[in-house]
């Protein structure tokens, strides 16, 4: 054994070094540990934004596509349903879209980007069945609308925006999934978009 | 026999720490029926642990598996029936034992010095507790295993910019998922219970350091040398304790409070039982009905409603109309009972030495803790709501209250010694 005086500086010099690189060591495994439990890819392709062709759809058509599972609908509004939004207002449980179930650029009284193309995830919020689209005879269960979606299960009822009606089991409107325009004729449904 | 004792007591500490933590162990003479909690979290978390092998047997974690799998130990395996009944009732009845155990320690100042450190591992144990009971609930796949499990897991959606993408981590998927189902049992069976044992490891051991309190909140050490030899007991404690003092008005732990707690334990039998074999539902508080019913993400159930043991914290965060703030406020319920040993600055421990003042506001705790619990359950309508507020007020109340008046409280003389 060494009997040389003890160089204090470096000894600390040392110390600190190994530690560092340790430490930097154990991050670096903990990369795989914490990475594993981000989305498989499978789980990642899965639940990928879907793009909707909307160049073909007539007025008073709806679209209907599959993303993560659920019913999406793309639905081209006729300038009579847009009207009719505003007509009916009062007889609704939220005509403002105060609750959550839209982005933020669908907060409006069309409740979506373009007024034209209504985007909604096609589930009643009761409990779960999917409502049919009428493009007109809404007015046999719904006094003076046209237009708009009854939800075959418990006979709930929305209009033409989604919006749920008074009086009927389901408590919040339609959820406008996140979506934009990639184009005139085609939409992504799934993500915001930079204009978001 | 002995030759083979002092065989192995060459090799390992056994007869020394047997000695040190059961036989030789002082134990106040006065403990309560206050005291049982603590032996009896200890026998249901063996309950869990046995319980939760066995049943992991049978149970198979996948999103297609889990539900039928659940059922089919209820249905097919001999006795399948009462493992899960005894999994499930035990995972309330920790909660019951646990709850009255943090209890009893309020109420007889067990978390303050030098007791901080005994008082933050037990509430680690109760913070991993929660996390096992949470991840175990999701496990039977049932459509309140779901969507309390999505409830729960949006919570962290209210962070602000790192929210979605922890969610997302979380769950792994855009949706809970199996990924979400294998990744919760996999903590729950392996790493909770691991950390949950080495932090009750913790708990006994930091006990055993600084002694147990007792009702009257009198320590039962003395200076060495100050307690004539009539008036000890007249037991034989481990030197460990009375190296430095002289220990008073105290029994060995074994045999005579392990006896003592039997009683206890026997009593706790026959309620456990009567809820495993009569009511293992407890009228939808236990095992919530919704559950009786597969998961399904299309169908969300009418009312969710986490389980009992949930529902004070539950209740805060509703009566919060900010989701992020309410989300702040639930969290801080907890770390207020963190810090409990730094707010009260108080230097007499028990209840029973403290002023009115104190007693009026540790029962207030109690109701609104209770309270809380009742008003989770319900539907948030708007009378409930306003109770709600009111007893989250309450609730922190107590803690900033604790803070101005422990350190000029109005208490009484304590006792030198305890009395009976």
């Amino acid at each position: 054994m060494s009997n040389a005086p003890v160089d204090k500086g470096r000894r600390r010099f040392l110390t600190v070094a190994t530690s560092v690189v340790g430490a930097a060591g154990a991050v670096g495994v903990a990369v795989p540990f914490i990475a594993s439990w981000n989305p498989s890819e499978k789980a990642k392709n899965a639940g990928a934004p879907v793009e909707v062709n909307i160049g073909k759809a007539e007025p008073g058509q709806l679209i209907r596509v599959e993303w993560r599972g659920q019913p999406v609908w793309v639905v081209r509004r006729t300038p009579e349903m847009l009207a009719s939004l505003e007509a009916v207002n009062d007889q609704l449980r939220d005509p403002n879209s105060d609750e959550p179930q839209q982005p933020e650029y669908a907060k409006n009284l069309h409740r979506s980007r373009k007024e034209e193309y209504f985007v909604a995830v096609g589930i009643c919020t009761h409990l779960g069945c999917s409502p049919q689209f009428l493009d007109q005879g809404m007015g046999e269960y719904v006094e003076g609308a046209q237009s708009g979606f009854f939800c075959p299960c418990h006979g709930s009822t929305f209009d033409i925006a989604g919006r749920v009606f008074q009086g009927v089991p389901a408590p919040y409107n339609l959820v406008v999934p996140p979506h934009y325009y990639i184009n005139d004729n085609t939409i992504l449904v799934g993500e915001d978009g930079e204009q978001a | 026999m002995n030759k083979l004792i002092a065989w192995f007591d060459e090799r390992i500490p056994m007869t020394k720490t047997w000695n040190i933590h059961l036989a030789q162990y002082p134990a106040p003479k006065n403990f309560n029926f206050w005291y049982i909690f603590g032996v009896l979290a200890t026998l249901v978390l063996v309950n869990q642990i046995l319980t939760g092998v066995w049943l992991t047997m049978n149970y198979v974690p996948s999103a297609e598996g889990a539900f039928a799998s659940v059922e089919f130990i209820m249905r097919d395996i001999e006795y399948g029936w009462l493992l899960r009944y005894m999994h499930s009732t035990g995972a309330s009845a920790f909660f019951v034992v646990v709850y009255l155990h943090m209890f009893r320690g309020m109420m007889y100042g067990s978390y303050q010095k030098p007791r901080e450190l005994l008082w933050v591992f037990g509430m680690l144990i109760f913070l991993v507790l929660m996390a096992e009971a949470f991840m175990g609930y999701l496990l039977p796949w049932g459509q309140m295993s779901y969507w309390g499990a999505q409830v729960i897991i949006s919570l962290f959606g209210a962070i602000p910019i790192i929210g979605d993408d922890l969610t997302l981590w979380i769950r792994g998927d855009y949706v809970i998922s199996g990924a979400t189902l294998n990744r919760f049992f996999a903590l729950h069976v392996i790493a909770l219970p691991l950390v949950l044992v080495i932090l009750v490891f913790l708990h006994i051991i930091a006990l055993h350091e600084v002694g147990s309190n007792n009702p009257e909140g009198v320590s039962i050490k003395k200076p060495k040398g100050s307690v004539p030899d009539s008036e000890k007991p007249k037991f034989t404690f481990h030197e460990r304790f009375t190296k430095k003092y002289d220990i008073v008005d105290a029994f060995p732990f074994f045999p005579y409070y392990i006896v003592k707690d039997l009683v206890g334990v026997a009593i706790f039998l026959f309620f456990f039982c009567y809820v495993i074999f009569f009511a293992p539902a407890m009228g939808g508080l236990f095992l919530e009905p919704p559950n009786f019913e597969a998961a399904n993400p299309l169908k969300t159930p009418e009312h969710i409603a986490p389980v009992w043991y949930f529902t004070p914290f539950y209740a805060i965060l509703r009566a919060v109309p900010d989701k992020l703030l309410g989300v702040i406020l639930m969290f801080g319920a907890i770390v207020a009972l963190f810090v409990l040993p730094w707010l009260d600055r108080g230097k007499v421990r028990s209840v029973r030495y403290r002023s009115t003042f104190h007693k009026v506001n540790l029962t207030v705790f109690a109701i609104s803790f209770i309270a809380l619990g009742y008003l989770g359950l319900k539907p948030a309508t708007e009378v409930y709501t306003m109770f709600a507020r009111i007893f989250t007020f309450l609730y922190f109340a107590f803690f900033v209250l604790l803070f101005f008046y422990s350190k000029n409280e109005n208490t009484k003389p304590v006792p030198e010694r305890i009395t009976k």
